[in-house]
């Protein structure tokens, strides 16, 4: 096999290899690609859509429609880690630990065995566990709230510096995850739990196509921000801005929420017991 | 609203599964009916479409409203139109049908399984609707990977590696794919399917289109199994829930098939792809390679799923050698036989179906005097049989026909020596397996009980869809001269003889 | 052997974009182990997305944001040679977006698999199927 996959590498990197003789030089302006289609976008976007972002603009506005499908991609991503992995009422565990928090001793209780109850007194901890460690939890839950600030700023500030609903959605993602690492998971489901979690990012996908469809109801077609002019009561161009931020929105509440579910289900390989 | 014909029909469906994927957590019972009307308006605005079409000529539809190429432009010619209808149809006929076994199969999960689903159909939609090269890329990765998930959650023990695999294979495609179309946009600064094809006659001598041209085949041809990049469909087909087989094998490869042609006939004209004519030739000698290989690796299984999958390969083999035989003749042959081989495939597979509900298993031994048990299921098999091998009025009569006729024509003997070898192999194959289950006794091994019963078929909105899509093959094979003369002869470009 | 060494100097920016995907290309064909076979993947992706970012390159042109758009100096004219081309990014949002949905689509499977054979190993893994 090994040698099978040697001769095709190379025989398929002769082929590109054959294929850069044609091509423009690094950082010429006057290739085909950067005088045919993008000028336009560079030079019209303000007047054409007043947000100073272009990839922005070419992104949700331009070619929105495939921004849209691309946010169905990470969509169906998330369905599928959870209908491949999750298993509902799963088994008792064969082992879990307790921590008993005042002294710090540990206990191990078999399955069958008696459970503490729930009380402050014990926490569950995952058997994959490390030594509590006083410092992560404590900056995390400093840090966490600016991330999510950072994140936020993220995707509104998309219009006008780099970033955008992808962009942000991630590091909001990320600032759950976080939490769920330096905790552990059941404490970070206890904050969002798995049915808002995927509502969350059906409604983020919806946001996006609902904002489509709504500009197709009102007569023109899909995805066409200007007929957004009528129910915000700006004009047409200030409309195309708006509309991209609504849509930037959604795509960040979708890439978060999916974010969250594709972890939860790959850490805990589907239990929602314990993560990693 | 028929002018919006064409994002509705990848747009409700878009919205239905994300409401699928709600009402999956919060009330159940509202998955199907969400589906079924999905799917419905989507057929139902996909043969309106073709209707337009066909009284209006080519429909160019603007996604945001900005013109092509800085915008996503749709754009609906008689062989897309065509396609669509049959894509829809076929989604929409299998998912009454499959109702029951997804029901049985996944309690838990039929929100989620419901909504991939409907999202793959969408991707498909979306993969023969479009007119922009790069968006084909997004919903061809859309309707992949919502086919990984919907493979990979059949049988425990094989399913996931199936689906592994022909993950491995299907992102490499998909990424070649993708670099054709890179390569492409280097050279001529576009990614619109019209305006590369403007722009690319004065470029055709150079050597960044020529590996464009043999890279987006390559990619094309893993998507759709052809041989030797065949190995991850046997298996990833056989595996699969009967639900997901029954979807994605009558589809998945054929709008690849619609994808290779749109690439020859709209981006690289005719006359680039057909100038060579060593690699032409080449092509179709790959093709004879592919039907002779199915056909010979069909007669090896133990398993009717298996030899079903088999047979698919041999059938990408015929559309494939069709296309590239370079004449008219050949390309009606295969853009009939897209339509022909969804409606076979999913009549076959439909069977498969009801099969592996009653009797719990598809090898050989499972079929056993099923002839007498379910005659309704057989019947219907019978008829898909008699379509494969290509026996008038069914419809791969005609497709075949037109397939040798375009090979006479050519000049490329062994090609009709391949289609009719094939044949010949079909015959042996489904009358073996006619033979098995209406020769030998009936055994309950699986059921559990020694009474013969009289008579067991599958519930009713199994089996009633089976005989609609029986009677369809019937149906297209009378009326095949329509849809030559009406919709195929314009799909063609005036330049092929 | 004067202009192959002139071509390579001129187009080396491609050559490494290639050499980085055949990599890849190798890992997923002849690696036997899945996680190797789908960093692989990863690897024949990012090098795609690399080979389209560097289309978009345009000697002195800057980041394709117009700096005081809605200020005092919103007004002024725009020169395309001034910023770089942003479709090749925009695409390339996509296209990392997919590749990551497909890794986690991977690992999942992968997962699955090591639940039931309990090795990672694809020809340990055939030899537990032919057996059965």
């Amino acid at each position: 096999m090994k040698i099978t996959g040697l001769i095709i590498a190379i025989l398929a990197g002769a082929l590109l290899i054959y294929a850069t003789a044609d091509f423009p030089g690094w950082g010429d302006a006057a290739s085909p690609a950067s005088t045919h289609v993008s000028p336009r976008y560079i030079e019209k976007t303000m007047e054409e859509t007043s947000v100073p972002n272009m990839v922005t603009a070419v992104l949700a506005d331009y070619r929105g429609f495939d921004t849209m499908f691309e946010t169905t991609v990470i969509f169906s991503a998330g369905v599928v880690c959870f209908i491949l992995l999750r298993v509902f009422g799963s088994e008792e565990p064969k082992e879990s630990l307790y921590r008993h928090v005042l002294t710090g001793v540990t206990i191990r209780v078999r399955a069958g065995g008696e459970i503490p109850p729930d009380s402050d007194d014990f926490e569950r901890i995952d058997v994959m566990w490390t030594p509590f460690d006083l410092i992560i939890k404590t900056m995390c839950r400093i840090l966490i709230p600016f991330i999510q600030l950072f994140g936020l700023y993220v995707i509104a500030h998309g219009h006008h510096s780099p970033g955008g609903g992808f962009q942000g959605g991630v590091i909001l993602g990320a600032s759950i995850i976080l939490f769920a690492i330096s905790h552990d998971l059941r404490t970070a489901l206890r904050r969002i739990r798995e049915r808002i979690d995927a509502l969350l990012c059906a409604t983020g996908v919806f946001i996006y196509a609902g904002t489509g469809a709504l500009c197709l109801l009102l007569g023109l077609n899909f995805l066409d921000y200007a007929a957004l002019a009528s129910i915000l009561g700006v004009d047409p161009i200030t409309a195309r801005s708006h509309g991209i931020f609504i849509v930037e929105i959604g795509v960040g509440i979708a890439v978060m929420a999916t974010m969250i579910w594709i972890y939860n289900n790959v850490s805990s390989r589907g239990k929602y017991d314990e993560g990693l | 609203m028929s002018e919006q014909y064409p994002a509705l029909l990848v747009v409700v469906p878009l919205l239905s599964a994300l409401l699928i994927s709600a009402a999956g957590w919060l009330k159940k019972r509202l998955c199907f009916p969400i589906a079924v009307v999905a799917l419905g308006v989507a057929a139902y605005a996909s043969i309106g479409l073709l209707i337009r079409v066909l009284n209006e000529g080519v429909i160019i539809y603007r996604l945001g409203g900005w013109p092509p190429p800085w915008g996503i432009a749709y754009y609906v010619d008689h062989l897309n139109g065509l396609v669509l209808a049959v894509v829809s149809v076929v989604a929409f006929i299998n998912l009454i049908a499959s109702q029951k076994s997804i029901e049985e199969e996944f309690p838990e999960k039929t929100g989620a399984f419901y909504t991939l689903y409907v999202l793959m159909v969408t991707g498909l939609l979306g993969i023969v609707v479009t007119g922009d090269a790069f968006n084909l890329y997004v919903l061809l990765e859309i309707a992949s990977l919502t086919g990984y998930g919907l493979i990979a959650m059949g049988q425990k023990d094989r399913a996931p590696l199936a689906s592994l695999n022909y993950l491995y294979m299907g992102t490499i495609g998909a990424c070649f794919y993708l670099l054709g179309v890179g390569y492409l946009y280097i050279v001529t600064g576009s990614l619109n399917m019209v305006d590369i094809a403007r722009i690319l006659p004065p470029l055709y001598q150079s050597k960044a289109v020529l590996t464009a041209f043999i890279i987006c085949m390559v990619g094309v041809w893993l998507k759709m199994a052809l041989f030797p990049l065949h190995a991850w469909l046997p298996n990833a087909y056989t595996y699969a829930p009967s639900a997901s087989s029954s979807l994605i094998a009558p589809l998945m490869t054929k709008v690849m098939i619609y994808v290779m042609i749109r690439l020859i006939l709209t981006v690289f004209t005719p006359q680039f792809a057909f100038s060579n004519l060593a690699i032409s030739n080449s092509i179709v000698w790959l093709a004879v390679l592919a039907i002779v290989m199915g056909a010979i690796l069909a007669l090896a299984q133990t398993n009717l799923k298996k030899m079903l999958t088999y047979v698919i390969i041999a059938e990408v083999g015929y559309m494939v050698g069709g296309a590239w035989l370079g004449n008219r003749a050949g390309m009606t042959g295969a853009i009939l036989h897209i339509v022909n081989d969804a409606l076979m495939t999913l009549c076959a597979f439909m069977v498969v179906s009801n099969i592996v509900y009653k009797v719990k298993g598809y090898a050989f031994e499972d079929l056993k005097g099923l002839l007498r048990k379910m005659p309704f299921t057989m019947g219907a098999f019978v008829i898909g049989a008699l379509s494969i091998i290509g026996v008038p009025p069914t419809c791969g009569f005609f497709s075949k026909w037109y397939l040798i006729s375009g090979a006479l024509k050519a000049g490329h003997y062994g090609f009709m020596v391949a289609l009719l070898f094939s044949s010949l192999v079909n015959v042996v194959l489904f009358f073996r397996v006619l033979e098995i289950s209406y020769y030998e006794p009936f055994s309950n091994h699986h059921v559990g009980d020694h009474h013969p019963e009289p008579m067991a078929e599958a519930p009713l909105t199994m089996l009633v869809p089976l005989i609609i899509v029986a009677a369809g093959l019937v149906l297209v094979g009378l009326y095949t001269g329509d849809i030559v003369n009406h919709i195929i002869q314009f799909a063609i470009p005036k330049g092929i003889v | 052997m004067g202009d192959l060494i002139q071509l390579l100097v001129a187009k080396y920016n491609y050559w490494i974009y290639i050499t980085l995907m055949m990599i890849g290309l190798y890992a997923m064909i002849a690696k036997n182990n899945l996680v190797k076979k789908i960093v692989g993947m990863n690897i024949f992706q990012t090098a795609i997305i690399l080979f389209y970012v560097s289309i978009g390159s345009k000697k002195g042109g800057t980041i394709p944001i117009i700096e005081h758009g809605h200020g005092a100096a919103g007004s002024h004219v725009v020169h395309a040679a001034d910023y770089i081309n942003p479709l090749p990014h925009v695409l390339m949002l996509t296209a990392i977006v997919v590749s990551v949905a497909t890794l986690g689509v991977a690992l999942a499977l992968a997962i699955k698999v090591y639940e039931r054979y309990n090795t990672l190993e694809e020809d340990e893994i055939l030899a537990q199927i032919r057996e059965k």
